[in-house]
């Protein structure tokens, strides 16, 4: 009886290969889930909102057994999860661990403010460039106007 | 140049704007030359602007190409509710090249991403009206003989004036002084001066016309329309002073020009019409050349 627990917690907690995502805000999670598009995923995905932590009181966290991002596809969810980290884990061992990172173009994640813009009137995917990294201010593509932080809103 | 599509006025290197103002003389010496006699150039109005649009077309007749078209998006497929993607591909079929007006900022550059034709920007909402920007470069050029080591005042509403911002932009790639002259609410954005102060260069702002007329070589004057005031006092209290007629230009340089993008509502008093330094009629003309040697260079025959 006793070694049955043991395992049923051992299947939430533990990864044997795959890659956790963590100190995501617990609002975010949902949306980190859209943007690398969990819900295709053929294998085990768990997730945890509100979980406790030390960093940011509360915190959110994804796991998804055997899958291993690109830089650029993990980076994607930095502008809705700044603070999130990195967890790669092989053989139950954390072998990589970082902080993401706002990538310099951001595609199809964000709307472009302007509602004179294209993107916003044609089945157009939207395309930024990071001019500020610091006040995160993203240069459409398309319309040349500026959407700035207060002003982003997510596809 | 050849085959690349002009969409921002960024799209195109001081070198190569300089080129084509120089082959613009050209066309302004003999501006019917059939070099474009195997060409078919379409012209896409999905918003009108009966000036622009006859302005390019003119530029085409005369150099011997053909012309396709809408002049307003209501007689087209487009309302149809074709997709701007739909309309770009099929028209590509039959063109070497697309001029296209759009009243959606960035349509121009998505038209230049789906088609296989070069695109030509004749506005895109209030972003990017580029070939306005050449023909004041060369109006700017051809009456001071440079482009260099000028003072030029830009007048009215350069908050929203995206004609303004775009030669502001492309002026600082040469040695010049700017003065803006404006409302306190339609002052020049600050994105658009950072372009002046990344040049080291210099500019001055002013709420009094009269003040900035002695010192300039060219007064670029623009509208200022009433919908830009949120409150419709500040309109009412702004509106007649930024008006320029005769007796201001007392005193003025002897080589100052006006320009203007026209149409014009009464900025320009008519008794300024008849005087030397009145350029703006002129300058729209320019506007055909400038088109004939944009259209040229990109379709590769000069
Ligand atoms: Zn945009």
């Amino acid at each position: 009886m006793e070694n049955k627990d043991t395992r049923k917690e051992l299947v939430v907690s533990a990864l044997e290969n795959g890659t956790v995502i963590d100190h995501i805000p617990p609002k975010s999670v949902l949306q980190v889930f859209k943007i690398l598009d969990l819900e295709k995923h053929m294998d085990q995905v768990l997730f945890g909102i509100n979980l406790e932590s030390r960093r940011l009181g509360k915190k959110g966290l994804i796991k998804i057994k055997n899958k291993f991002f690109k830089i650029d596809e993990i980076n994607k969810i930095a502008l809705v999860a700044p603070t999130a980290t990195l967890i790669v884990i092989k053989d139950f061992n954390i072998i990589e661990k970082k902080q993401v990172e706002i990538p310099d173009t951001v595609e199809n994640i964000v709307k472009c403010f302007n509602p004179n813009c294209v993107t916003n009137n044609e089945a157009i995917p939207t395309k930024f460039t990071l001019i500020d990294k610091g006040e995160l201010k993203l240069l459409c593509h398309y319309c040349e106007k500026t959407t700035a932080k207060d002003n982003i809103k997510f596809l | 140049m050849k085959n690349r599509s002009l969409v921002s006025i960024n799209d195109f290197s001081k070198e190569e704007y300089i080129k084509i103002l120089d082959i613009a003389e050209e066309f302004e010496k003999q501006p019917k030359q059939k070099i474009l006699d195997s060409y078919v150039v379409a012209t896409l109005f999905f918003e009108p602007s009966t000036r622009t649009r006859l302005s390019f077309e003119s530029a085409v007749n005369q150099l011997g190409g053909s012309v396709i078209g809408f002049s307003d998006a209501s007689s087209s497929s487009v309302k149809k509710g074709e997709s701007l993607k739909d309309t770009i591909k099929t028209v590509a079929n039959y063109s070497d090249l697309i001029v296209m007006r759009h009243p959606l900022e960035g349509s121009a550059r998505f038209a230049s991403e789906v088609s296989n034709v070069p695109i030509i920007n004749a506005g895109d909402g209030a972003n990017q009206h580029p070939t306005q920007c050449l023909l004041d470069l060369y109006s700017i050029r051809k009456t001071q003989g440079k482009l260099d080591d000028l003072h030029i005042a830009f007048v009215g509403d350069l908050k929203y004036g995206r004609t303004v911002h775009s030669n502001v932009i492309a002026l600082t790639n040469f040695n010049c002084t700017f003065h803006f002259v404006s409302p306190t609410e339609l002052k020049l954005p600050s994105a658009v001066k950072r372009h002046i102060k990344d040049k080291n260069l210099k500019y001055y702002q002013y709420t009094d016309l009269s003040e900035v007329i002695p010192t300039v070589d060219i007064l670029y004057m623009t509208r200022i329309q009433r919908e830009r005031f949120s409150d419709p006092m500040d309109y009412e209290k702004v509106k007649n002073s930024y008006i320029l007629n005769k007796e201001m230009l007392n005193g003025c340089k002897d080589n100052l020009k006006v320009l203007h993008p026209l149409p014009r509502v009464n900025e320009i008093n008519e008794d300024v019409d008849d005087m030397k330094e009145a350029y703006y009629f002129q300058q729209a003309l320019n506007g055909v050349y400038v088109r004939q040697a944009l259209m040229a260079a990109i379709l590769g025959v000069k």
